[in-house]
């Protein structure tokens, strides 16, 4: 056999191999052990800011060119939040969403309008307001066209990314094209200062949320609505007919969705300090998707390696220069091409056995 | 809102909107006939249009060598010489999106199913060309490393398809996305003018031919209205009359079916690719007629108004392309009119909403798939 | 069998982390030669570029950065003991990617001013941390009135605000005698902006006319407006892109209107976008024309083989600023701050002394032409 396809055999091998020992390993460990496991790994990850120091690592870690932390604090979090929301819509409840970016840009404008334009409060209060006008947004997008057929659904959404968007845009009292700046960033807590050069805080803070949405949508997943949304993915007509209104349903998925995108939007306006229309084109919304469906749809951990990825690598690949959205292209190709289910599939039915608390979805 | 200047320029504003919504409906019916014979949302429909343009721009200025002034004034050709030209451009960039319509499908489409030859070897190419890059910055180093690199990695492609196993609908999409990014991407890093706007030269003297209830009918609007009508005309006379044609629609309506009844489907989803393709080439020559530009850009946009026309008129029914695609370009400049160019593309969608709500699978359904297209 | 597995892994992990290491290195160019000589002696101190290199806006940073490049290589032809290097931060001009670098910006304690950043809306994300770090900023391009009036301690402008800009079109259009004119934008914070002032200051004069959309290609609905209106001027606040198409839109529709445009259409791009209808058109700029000194022109032709393009020679005043500042012996952010408060010279576009909001004394606001197909400076500047 052709000696490259033999070493790449050989790869996929060990790592399955590793994978698999690995896999192995963690499900003969207690449950004592596994928690110390996820907490080790929660606390590594907190500390990812410092993740440059290490030695070998650090430097395959590090972003050329810009601030590591603050990518993460900028992007990644954001996105891994947005792909968390997303996969609600897109992996769970099975509705093609392109127009995503509306409901981040919903919570990051009203943020800016309670705590910049038109209010004065504080970046604590405009939060669960303006997670709450998402879900309304995500109710108003989803009344008049969850009737519609998966990919008229498409085009839809499309469009209603796009007229927020607009509008964010043409309108004076949104800010038009200049935007709205000066928006509050979150409080103070104690040593935790968010000001305007630091990023770990705010990268804390968003970790946190991640984790919070993590739990939350973990219960929602393993309740009657998370197994209605998978009979509906599954066969949609089938459900209706086992009695699941689906119409209730997938508008749920939306608004769970919207209220997650706009926190994202919320954390992203808190951190900046200055949005424009210019910061959520249809372009953003199609990323998101990728993210999702590159990572593995309807996987929870796959969604946040998605995000991961998606947000992470156009930084990290900065030595490409122009290149580095050619190379995204390429490799989304790529992927979609040898794993079309995403890199962490979600198991389809059958064995989502007796998990311990916070197990999720891997394989 | 300034609706009075609707009713005084109402005919200027819709001859130009018909011939706008022209290349709008050419380029629909790229979408329409994948969705109807794949139930696929052909992503990377925009970038084929844009590969037109780029072919055009190839025909005019290095085939034919036509500059892009002449003596500080336009480079007129007339008469014989001129639809000579025209047709030469038209030719070309039916040729550069024909074949990038074929090169997409087995790239991005076809190769999951079976494991195809050609679209491994471009994946191949392309896998090689980006390791390169990461070692070396010289873009001729890259091609030459990734042409050494291809045979092997070829080989070991083919080896890994698993054969015959159908993807998730979600994975054609965003595969279609990652070669859309991809090949706009390789316009603006190694084509002509990089991300600048690029001309094309006007050879077609653009003299007003007659005046309609006051409004002034220029040749290239007409041009552009009345060309578009026959490639549609030729391309629904194709699909109804001819045997490819009718795989094509016996495909659209039982894939299955077809296959057992010998259709060679696979041919026929080539053919399907093939034929948007040429309808976008010919879309992409009359947009550089009128507009005289074009960007490693444009297609993105382009594509996602005519992917509008093609819903709004009936996804996978061909004269709802037509009908979604003249619409939407009358819409577009009434809506500049009365609401001003930033508002168009909302009135637009608020449309395309209203429309799906009283007709949700568009204003003539979907018909591909039925004896009557 | 299994030991092979493992060395096979750990080969490739190896492999990987080279390349992780190869690919780790900053892709910034830090531009030092060494000399022998001088007088005044330095140690790794930098001046940054903070603005588009590549991407759609990526000419515009170009020209930027070769003005700096100049003003920093003779500086260091001439001091041999003190090489000041250059930092270039590429933005895209994009405000979602500009807090990360400037981040890396502030973090890094060899940079001691940056030129930029050359957009507003980059401005105006990223500025509140320059203005917290106390990195002084001093931008070739950025006119956008609003940035002067932020309260940032460290924010300084080469050249002539928009607020200063809309004034000078008007005084042209006045001065021309044009009856109606029509005045449209792209929309954009920019564009819109400059508009809305020309269109106030022009009180009468002016026919509202509407936004278009600058990523089209069809503007006949405008076009028809401007037909409608018989207008016998327009304005057009935006791009050279747009512009262009405007413009030969304009004019195949039988609109024989002079066309007024600002600083964002100064550029061949503009020419060869709209073609011969570009013949005649006047385009404003705070930016000084290109033989306005010529010892800059014959420096800036000697080193890049061209002529110095929009904000080029701005970009070589902001740096020029900055090297002052460290010839005189200041070397760390707050002096060098403390130094252009009171800094007061001719530079090659205009006399460079800021007022304390950061806006420079020089406001001269030129005019250009397009003749056979070229910029030309056209005599009679205004301001």
């Amino acid at each position: 056999m052709n000696p490259v396809v033999r070493s790449l055999r050989q790869v996929g091998a060990s790592l399955a191999g590793a994978k698999a020992g690995l896999s192995a390993r963690w499900h003969a460990m207690g449950p004592s052990q596994r928690l110390s496991a996820y907490v080790l790994g929660v606390l590594a990850l907190y500390l990812a800011p410092w993740w440059t120091e290490i030695p070998l690592l650090g430097s395959i870690v590090d972003t050329p060119g810009t601030q590591f932390t603050t990518v993460l604090s900028d992007r990644v979090i954001i996105f891994v939040l947005v792909a968390l929301g997303l996969n609600v819509v897109v992996g769970l409840a099975g509705l093609l969403d392109l127009g995503y970016v509306g409901f981040y840009a919903v919570g990051a404008y009203t943020t800016a309008i309670l705590t910049s334009s038109h209010a004065s409060l504080p970046w604590l209060i405009a939060l669960p307001i303006s997670i709450v006008v998402s879900m309304v947004f995500g109710v108003i997008l989803g009344a008049p066209t969850l009737r519609l057929r998966g990919d008229y659904l498409a085009i839809v959404t499309l469009g209603f990314g796009e007229i927020i968007r607009l509008s964010a845009k043409n309108a004076e009292w949104l800010g038009g094209s200049r935007g709205i700046n000066d928006i509050k960033h979150p409080p103070s807590i104690g040593p935790l200062k968010f000001g305007v050069v630091d990023p770990k805080p705010y990268y804390w803070l968003g970790l946190t949320m991640v984790f919070v949405v993590m739990f939350l949508l973990h219960r929602l997943e393993n309740s009657r609505v998370g197994r209605a949304w998978v009979a509906i993915r599954e066969d949609e007509d089938a459900a209706e007919l086992m009695g699941v209104d689906t119409f209730r349903f997938k508008l749920w998925a939306f608004a769970i969705g919207a209220a997650v995108g706009g926190l994202a939007g919320v954390q992203y306006a808190g951190k900046v300090g200055f949005i424009n229309p210019d910061n959520f084109p249809l372009l953003l919304s199609i990323l998101f998707l990728a993210a999702v469906v590159l990572g593995g749809s309807g996987n929870m951990h796959g969604a946040i390696l998605g995000g991961i990825l998606v947000s992470y690598l156009p930084e990290r690949l900065r030595n490409f220069q122009d290149k580095r959205v050619f190379v995204f292209g390429v490799a989304l190709v790529l992927v979609m091409v040898f794993r079309p289910e995403g890199l962490l599939p979600k198991r389809v039915g059958a064995k989502k056995a007796v998990a311990a608390p916070g197990e999720g979805g891997s394989q | 809102m300034r609706d009075w200047l609707l009713y005084r320029t109402f005919w200027d504003l819709t001859i130009t909107g018909l011939a706008l919504g022209s290349i709008y409906s050419l380029v629909a019916l790229g979408y329409t006939l994948v969705y109807g014979v794949l139930r696929l949302i052909n992503f990377a429909h925009s970038e084929i249009f844009m590969v037109g343009t780029f072919g055009a721009l190839m025909a005019s200025q290095e085939f034919l060598g036509i500059p892009m002034l002449e003596d500080g004034g336009y480079p007129y050709r007339t008469g014989f010489m001129l639809i000579v030209f025209l047709m030469f451009i038209l030719l070309c960039a039916m040729v550069f999106s024909g074949l990038g319509a074929v090169a997409l499908e087995r790239v991005a489409y076809k190769l999951r199913g079976n494991g195809d030859l050609f679209g491994a070897v471009v994946l191949a190419f392309l896998t090689g060309f980006v390791v390169s890059m990461v070692f070396v910055d010289d873009t001729l180093a890259n091609v030459i490393v990734a042409a050494i690199l291809t045979a092997p990695i070829t080989m070991g492609y083919m080896s890994l398809f698993r054969r015959g196993k159908q993807s998730p609908r979600l994975a054609f999409l965003i595969s279609a996305i990652g070669a859309s990014t991809a090949i706009a991407e390789a316009m603006a890093i190694w084509g002509p003018e990089k991300r600048e706007q690029y001309q094309t030269p006007r050879i077609l003297e653009k003299d007003v031919l007659f005046t309609f209830l006051g409004a002034d009918v220029r040749v290239d609007n007409l041009i552009v209205i009345v060309g578009a009508l026959l490639m549609m005309v030729a391309l629904t006379l194709f699909v109804n009359k001819s045997r490819l044609g009718r795989g094509v629609r016996a495909v659209a309506q039982d894939a299955e079916t077809a296959r057992i009844l010998g259709v060679n489907v696979d041919m026929i989803i080539l053919v399907t690719f093939a034929l948007g393709g040429v309808m976008a080439g010919g879309a992409a020559m009359l947009f550089t007629l009128v507009y005289e530009q074009s960007r490693f850009n444009i297609g993105f946009i382009l594509g996602v108004k005519s992917f509008t026309a093609a819903v709004l008129g009936g996804i996978g029914n061909l004269k709802g392309a037509l009908l979604g695609g003249l619409i939407l370009g009358l819409v577009e400049n009434y809506a500049s009119a009365i609401f001003g160019g930033q508002w168009k593309d909302v009135v637009a969608f608020v449309v395309l909403l209203v429309v799906l709500m009283f007709r949700p699978t568009g204003l003539l359904g979907e018909s591909l798939g039925r004896a009557r297209v | 069998m299994k030991k092979s597995r493992v060395l096979r892994a750990s080969a490739l992990l190896i492999g990987l982390s080279l390349v992780g290491v190869a690919c780790g290195g900053d892709d910034t160019s830090s531009d030092t030669t060494a000399a022998a000589g001088g007088d005044v002696t330095c140690d790794g101190l930098k001046i940054a570029f903070f603005g588009a290199l590549t991407g759609d806006a990526g000419n515009l940073g170009q020209n930027i950065k070769k003005g700096v490049d100049l003003a920093v290589a003779e500086f260091n032809e001439a001091n041999p003991g003190c090489q000041v290097g250059i930092e270039a931060y590429d933005s895209q001009g994009d405000p979602a990617q500009a807090p990360a670098l400037a981040d890396k910006a502030v973090a890094d304690a060899s940079v001691v001013g940056i030129v930029g950043p050359a957009f507003s809306g980059e401005s105006k994300a990223v500025n509140g941390k320059f203005d917290e770090a106390g990195l002084p900023i001093v931008t070739p391009s950025a006119t956008n009135p609003d940035l002067a009036n932020q309260g940032w301690k460290i924010f300084h402008r080469a050249l002539a605000g928009d607020d200063k800009q809309g004034p000078g079109i008007v005084q042209k259009i006045t001065a021309d005698g044009k009856a109606k004119v029509g005045v449209i934008d792209d929309n954009s914070e920019y564009g819109k902006g400059l508009a809305d002032i020309v269109q106030a200051g022009l009180g009468d004069v002016a026919v509202e006319m509407n936004s278009l959309d600058p990523e089209g290609s069809d503007y006949s609905a405008i076009v028809t407006a401007a037909k409608d209106a018989g207008v016998d001027g327009i304005f057009f606040g935006g791009y050279y892109a747009a512009a262009g198409k405007l413009a030969k839109q304009l004019k195949d529709g039988g609109v024989d209107a002079q066309l007024y445009f600002a600083d964002g259409v100064l550029d061949v791009g503009f020419i060869e976008a709209a073609g011969p209808a570009a013949e005649g058109s006047i385009i404003m700029c705070p930016c000084a024309p290109k033989d306005s000194n010529a010892d800059f022109l014959a420096a800036f032709k000697a080193k890049f083989n061209e002529d110095p393009a929009t904000y080029a020679a701005e970009a070589y005043d902001a740096a020029t600023a900055f090297l002052d500042a460290i010839a005189a012996g200041k070397q760390d952010r707050a002096s060098i701050l403390e130094f252009l408060k009171t800094y007061d010279k001719a530079g090659v576009t205009k006399q460079i002394k800021w007022d304390e909001k950061g806006e420079v004394a020089g406001n001269a606001i030129y005019a250009y032409t397009i003749e056979s197909g070229a910029i030309v400076g056209k005599p009679g500047l205004i301001g």
